[in-house]
């Protein structure tokens, strides 16, 4: 399954310029507001049209300006789960799950409705009209409509934004599962970089219309000159790595890859369940050797295999058996430490973010 | 309380006057949508043209009004003939007086519509698109039903209206005991012979109720689907 998308607008003073291609089940367009991120999906559900263009989703040709197709937004077979959910005000939540499920032609009804409000959790709220519901609510029955009705790719354009954080916690789970669990892949429209690690599967980075870098989670969280400048710090890396075993005394969970071992406080998932951890680079230390008398748990031994200064700040990217680790350390500390690129270091995660099902959480490990 | 009871005259009358009132409303009804859908979401030359003929019978003088249906629909008119051919007759008949007070309400009707259409969030078609529904079940479906508080507030306008029409239906199709007389031809009748006070007074009384349930019974509606509906 693959989406690709061209586009080339002007919108008043906004000029659009965005390729990519993306095979991912979750692929994220991230950057600040004002970058045209909105303008690439709608313009994908067919809500706005591009004076030249292309939209192929799975082979199948929505829009091509050269060839004069376009085909109308009712017959595209994508969802769109907006930011503000737009449920029809004078139906339940029954019968605004059921609205997309009876436009959907019979042999491309793809979801089960049974499947859908229960992967959502909408069994108490079916018979309650809109009005009544919370944001969270609000926005899961949103999801579940654009759901039934059998969408060949689902669009989600900032869905939790207008969410306080405990609604967000509530809905994210709700999203992972959709990723994990359902064929449809999503196509999320996100400035935040903590739902982004913990969503994406790929990234694509615009910025003033234009894709400025495309890849893998792992690949584009560690590079920090992608992220918003107040967000910065938030960059990092994201690591794969497998529960080993959890101890009783210290409410301690071991976790280990190919890079080393991890130990996280508090328990996450069963023994051999692999987890997603993020690292946030400003959370790595680097040492140049195996140190004794520090609270920190955790010592990866890895080689340097890249330093980026940026003015007093360095990013240093860390090989860890084949994993890459980003640390934010100033430029002073390196020079003092004489890093350079292949020299063998000690890096020092001090704390480490899970995202893994319902345990998202950041816990501190010193 | 004798006083109080109705003559056939006068029964023939009321209910005549809700015959009319009812059809004129159910049969612009229709008209009256497409062409507030029209003033509210079309662009197109000589759309303030269709919008000023709209709202003509309430600016004009309803004699003007009757007077020109007159010349339209009367039976020597050509329109007049040519319907006539038909077996649809309207002067003279109270089918004329449905008529002219159809026409008469229609400004109110399409005004009380077209506010409801501009009001619905068209962000909402958009969402209903990307569910599949093309521009005509979009319409059903999404505009028409979020329009219903505006549509029933037209109709009981178009109804009150036409209750209360008098002009334009004396002038067309005049005042004709059991014909035509409708309810504010007979109140005028009785101002104009002695010793009509009375039924005048009887008329009078009948007129205030019908418009206050109308106007009642329009309050209800529109708070019961205001409040299924309470678009947060």
């Amino acid at each position: 399954m693959t989406i690709s998308v061209e586009i080339l607008e002007r919108l008043g003073d906004f000029q659009l310029d965005a390729r990519f291609v993306s095979a991912g089940r979750l692929t994220a367009l991230f950057g600040p507001s004002g970058s045209g991120k909105s303008s690439v999906i709608n313009f994908i559900a067919g809500l706005i049209k591009a004076s030249d263009g292309k939209v192929t989703v799975d082979g199948r040709v929505l829009f091509d300006s050269d060839k004069r197709i376009s085909i109308p937004k009712h017959k595209r077979r994508i969802g769109y789960v907006f930011q503000e959910a737009r449920l029809f005000p004078h139906l339940s939540v029954r019968q605004n799950l059921a609205y997309g499920r009876w436009f959907a032609p019979a042999e491309d009804r793809s979801t089960d409705s049974k499947d859908v409000i229960a992967l959502l959790g909408l069994e108490q709220i079916l018979d309650r009209m809109p009005n009544l519901l919370s944001g969270g609510e609000k926005q899961r029955v949103a999801i579940g409509r654009a759901l039934l009705s059998s969408p060949k790719l689902l669009l989600m354009d900032e869905p939790l934004a207008s969410l306080d954080q405990a609604r967000k916690s509530e809905i994210m789970p709700y999203i992972e599962r959709l990723r994990d669990e359902t064929k449809v892949p999503i196509i999320y429209v996100s400035h935040s970089v903590a739902e982004v690690a913990r969503l994406a599967t790929e990234i694509v980075v615009m910025s003033n219309g234009m894709v400025i870098a495309s890849g893998s989670t792992e690949e584009i969280l560690q590079r920090s000159d992608l992220m918003p400048v107040e967000e910065q710090g938030e960059a990092g890396s994201v690591l794969e790595m497998a529960v080993v075993s959890f101890d009783e005394k210290f409410g301690i969970t071991l976790l280990r890859s190919a890079a080393g071992e991890i130990r996280i406080p508090g328990r996450f998932a069963n023994t051999g369940k692999t987890i997603r951890l993020r690292v946030r680079a400003r959370d790595v230390m680097i040492a140049d050797q195996r140190l004794k008398g520090l609270s920190a748990l955790n010592q990866l031994e890895g080689k340097i295999a890249g330093i980026n200064r940026q003015g007093p700040i360095a990013d240093v990217k860390i090989d860890c058996a084949g994993t890459s680790i980003m640390s934010r350390i100033t430029y002073q500390s390196s020079q003092n430490l004489k890093l350079a690129v292949g020299m063998p270091i000690i890096a020092i995660v001090k704390t480490a973010s899970i995202d893994a099902g319902n345990n998202a959480r950041t816990t501190g490990m010193t | 309380m004798t006083w109080l009871e109705l003559s056939p005259e006068e029964w023939n009358a009321v209910y005549l006057s809700l015959k009319v009132a009812f059809w004129a409303m159910l049969v612009s009804l229709p008209f009256g949508i497409l062409v507030a859908l029209v003033l509210a979401r079309g662009r197109f030359w000589g759309k303030s043209i269709l919008n000023g003929i709209v709202h003509l019978p309430l600016v004009m003088p309803p004699v003007v009004t009757g007077y020109l249906l007159l010349l339209t629909f009367g039976r020597r008119a050509p329109l007049g003939a040519f319907l006539a051919d038909f077996g649809i007759v309207f002067s003279f008949r109270w089918t004329g007086a449905a008529l002219a007070c159809g026409i008469m309400g229609f400004p109110l009707m399409v005004r009380a519509i077209r506010l409801s259409i501009e009001a619905v969030d068209r962000k909402l078609e958009a969402a209903a698109g990307t569910l599949g529904a093309n521009p005509a079940w979009i319409l059903l479906t999404i505009t028409l039903p979020l329009t219903l508080p505006g549509i029933v507030a037209g109709m009981i306008l178009s109804f009150a209206k036409a209750m209360g029409e008098f002009g334009a239906t004396i002038t067309f199709v005049s005042n004709i005991p059991g014909q035509t007389q409708t309810l504010p031809s007979l109140i005028y009748t009785f101002t104009q012979v002695p010793g009509g006070d009375w039924g005048a007074m009887r008329l009078t009384l009948i007129s205030i109720a019908v418009s206050m349930i109308a106007l009642v019974a329009s309050e209800i509606l529109a708070r019961r689907v205001g409040r299924r509906m309470e678009l947060a």
